[in-house]
């Protein structure tokens, strides 16, 4: 273990911020530790996974994940659970109770903010849970903060026995720095469970008796947070401005302003005020920087502190260097003066540049899907969250909804039940991936074949959690350390949530030809159908690539039938305008492959009517087979 | 180097390309002689294609992870679209080194979108410009996974520490795995290097 040395280069570490909070687990000695995998939090739990001391796993949801967290506490464990920020509203029924009980071993729980929304279907203020839920928050501002924070929130946990919520953010989770680790704590010898029904039992007698605790626990948290070290001012030359900040937004503040004192918040709530009323004094213009709500900003207005903050910063976003600049100083910023004193044509050539938008993978099996979503009409297509969501983008546009976890179920009831005169015609699909149902989809099947509601539901199992990066889910039978485990049956699973058996269908999205007939002779029939789809994700294992294919160019006519596909390693060699004959002008699209990144899955030769996408020759010389054959110095010849 | 002893360099690409990857090992370097570093990726969906961008910032003490726009010194983009898109955060004395092997996305190919007719020629005359094929270079290594390593040796004579710190911070990945992929990656590393000083 590495004693903390800030002068001994040797010693850093150079990890995420998820990774940090991996490594203060380990070193708080964590007992537990679970997880439902969201982008920004996925690694924590990844990188926890490695430490043997630790039982982790993949839960099937934040709600479950914080349930297990909360029985391991009241074991007498240290527990930890990791979620992205949308995650915690899933959560949220246990902790709005917990919050009652308290923690008996320490009880984090790590919150991911995607500040500015690199992956996530809203962007939402995780702080207020603190104050909803009467628990601290951590705000670490970059790795080793995330390190000393958690730790920090395992001793807060266990001191004042409440749940601690340490709030990041995706520029902490997703940023490397250097990071010093500190010696593992000793370990103690712990009481075990011990039966306290007044505690643990939260009826409403015994419910009515926890709240007075709870309002007395807080009161003894200000405190702390008045005098945590946490909380500290940092001196500055200007006395015209001065900052209060927390999180990430610190390190762009003093990136920015470097020379204004600076009260830094890393325990943010309870709310420190008199230390922030103190700070106020010292300085002419006091600016609050808070990332996403002026949630502090309300707070300490009520208490008649004299600051300025979302009246002149961004409500939504990263508030970096530049936006501060450009928020504070009003016009432009330096950054922005540099283009402006450049070339304003380069500047618009820049901004004119296509878009790429996030595509499904070469030969994901979700294309065959949405290909042939894309073909049926007079369809409402209720969507979810994972890789699928992205059929609602081009080429397909065959997604008509997607709100929150598992939501394609209910709204694709609502839809139907809901529906006006003018779309009685119309057809219900729904779309979820397979650890989406199982997450939160379940619920929703039930209440869709309990109701005697008439929708298609296409159930596309790639065994894995896709998105994320095709983490392990109980579709894969393997849990988070590669264990093999109960693998779950979707067919006996939908059967029993009151699916009819002749309305299941496993089918191979590969097929265009079968999945097309299925969706098509089950979207007629008046009752809940399942398709599941059964190939693999791309991104693991599993998925076996086969012979690449290539374009024959001489046999293509330029139908651009392949491109709907949406495959990202079909290309266009050409386009060519005709005058058919009956005058109209016609756009042909002549199509190549990319073999290089081809893995054959034959998606779009089913597209192709004359044939003119073949199986390519073998790939091109390995470059480790032409070192073993000794060609190295031809290949530098022909890269020269 | 920019203020306070900051070197920023944009690392820009499309999900898959080692972007990521080539940033890791430029923030090793720095590491290596006992610079404080931040690398911070916009990620996320970006392995399914989107564009990638990797912010490394190395010097004394750095506190922002994110490199502001118009302030980078070397911007190294592994596609010639990619450099056109983030030449703004390079500053005016900056240095852009370009793989000019492009890659279109569905919505050009489709016709939705126009790839622009010259990318580099648009760069050339505001900024200093290094622009050649590494994705050529690549495939006739025989890897298209090469990339990263080209291009680092391409922008290897433009950083504030001398090549071999970032050479042996490349083959330093490899070594546990095989003498072959080291030696594999050498060859593609002073391969980017004499490119980049022919162009």
């Amino acid at each position: 273990m590495n004693a903390r040395s800030p002068v001994d280069t040797d010693k850093r570490l150079f990890v995420s911020g998820n990774e940090a909070v991996s490594l203060a687990a380990r070193d708080a000695r964590v007992k537990v530790a679970a997880a439902y995998p969201g982008t920004p939090s996925t690694e924590i739990l990844e990188y926890v996974s490695r430490y043997p001391d630790i039982y982790s796993e993949w839960s099937i949801n934040e709600k479950v994940s914080l349930e297990v967290a909360i029985g391991a506490s009241l074991a007498g464990s240290r527990a930890l659970c990791a979620m992205k920020h949308v995650g915690l509203n899933v959560a949220s029924d246990a902790l709005m109770t917990q919050t009652l009980i308290g923690a008996v071993g320490g009880l984090v729980i790590v919150v991911a903010d995607d500040v500015g929304l690199s992956s996530s279907q809203n962007e939402q203020d995780s702080r207020f849970w603190g104050r909803f839920a009467h628990l601290p928050v951590l705000e670490p501002s970059d790795t080793q903060e995330a390190y000393d924070f958690t730790r920090a929130a395992f001793d807060l946990s266990e001191q004042y026995q409440v749940p601690v919520l340490v709030r990041v953010t995706t520029r902490i989770c997703h940023v490397k720095g250097t990071l010093v680790t500190q010696d593992a704590v000793t370990a103690q010898p712990q009481a075990g469970f011990v039966k306290d029904p007044s505690r643990l039992v939260m009826v409403p007698g015994n419910a009515k008796g926890r709240i007075p605790l709870m309002h007395a626990r807080d009161e003894a948290l200000t405190e702390a947070a008045e005098a945590s070290e946490l909380n500290r001012v940092e001196a500055g030359e200007r006395s015209d401005l001065g900052f209060v900040v927390s999180g990430v937004a610190y390190q762009h503040v003093k990136e920015a302003y470097p020379d204004a004192p600076v009260l830094k918040l890393g325990f943010s709530y309870p709310v420190p005020v008199e230390k922030i009323r103190a700070f106020s004094q010292q300085v002419e213009r006091l600016i609050l920087v808070e990332e996403v709500e002026p949630l502090l900003e309300k707070e300490l207005k009520a208490e008649g502190i004299a600051l300025e903050g979302k009246s002149v910063l961004p409500k939504q976003g990263e508030l970096t260097p530049d936006v501060l600049k450009r928020s504070l100083e009003g016009g432009t910023s330096a950054a922005e003066e540099v283009k402006s004193a450049a070339q304003p044509e380069l500047i618009a050539a820049a901004q004119e540049v296509f878009p790429r938008p996030p595509t499904m993978c070469v030969a994901c099996p979700h294309l065959g899907v949405y290909y042939t979503l894309s073909k049926v009409k007079n369809t409402y297509i209720s969507g979810d969250i994972g890789c699928y969501t992205l059929g609602a983008g081009h080429p397909w546009n065959a997604l008509d909804t997607c709100i929150s976890m598992g939501a394609s179920m209910g709204v694709a009831l609502g839809l139907d039940k809901g529906r006006q005169p003018e779309d009685a015609n119309k057809k219900v699909v729904a779309v979820i991936g397979d650890s989406t149902f199982l997450h939160m989809g379940m619920q929703g099947l039930l209440d869709l074949t309990y109701n005697k509601g008439n929708a298609t539901i296409l159930l596309l199992d790639n065994r894995a959690v896709g998105m994320t990066g095709g983490q392990n889910a109980p579709s894969s039978g393997i849990n988070l350390q590669g264990e093999q485990t109960a693998q779950v049956n979707f067919p006996q699973l939908v059967e029993a949530l009151g699916v009819k058996k002749e309305r299941i269908h496993k089918v191979d999205p590969y097929e265009l030809p079968t999945l097309f007939k299925t969706l098509r002779d089950e979207t007629k029939i008046d009752d809940v159908s399942v398709i599941i789809t059964n190939q693999p994700c791309v991104l693991t294992e599993r998925y076996k690539a086969m012979q690449p294919l290539k374009v024959e160019a001489d046999d293509c006519t330029g139908c651009g039938n392949c491109l709907d596909v949406g495959c990202p390693a079909i290309l266009v060699s050409r386009r060519e305008t005709v005058i058919k004959p009956n005058g109209k002008e016609k756009e042909l699209a002549f199509a190549d492959i990319d073999t290089s990144a081809c893995t054959g899955c034959n998606l779009c030769v089913n597209t192709c009517a004359p044939d003119a996408i073949v199986p390519a020759d073998s790939l091109v010389a390995n470059g480790y087979e032409a070192l073993q054959s000794q060609n190295i110095d031809n290949l530098v010849v022909e890269v020269k | 180097m920019g203020s306070q002893g900051i070197t920023n360099i944009l690392v820009a690409g499309i999900g898959g390309q080692g972007v990521m990857t080539a940033a890791e090992i430029l923030a090793e370097s720095a590491l290596s002689l006992g610079m404080d570093v931040k690398k911070t990726e916009v990620a996320g969906m970006a392995q399914r294609g989107g564009v990638v961008t990797s912010h490394v910032r190395f010097g004394p003490k750095v506190h922002s992870p994110a490199i502001t726009s118009g302030e980078a010194d070397v911007l190294v983009a592994f596609e010639p679209a990619e450099a056109l898109r983030w030449i703004n955060y390079l500053k005016g004395s900056g240095v852009a080194m370009v793989n000019t092997y492009r890659q279109s996305p569905p919505v050009v190919s489709s016709g939705l979108f126009q790839y622009p007719e010259d990318p580099i020629a648009d760069i050339q005359g505001a900024r200093e410009v290094h622009a050649f094929d590494a994705g050529h270079i690549a495939i006739k290594l025989g890897d298209r996974r090469l990339i990263n390593t080209i291009m680092l040796g391409a922008i290897s004579e433009q950083l504030p520490f001398d090549t071999e710190v970032l050479e042996q911070s490349v083959l330093k990945r490899f070594a546990h795995k095989s003498d072959q992929l080291v030696e594999l990656n050498r060859i593609a590393f002073a391969a980017g290097r004499e490119a980049a000083q022919g162009n």
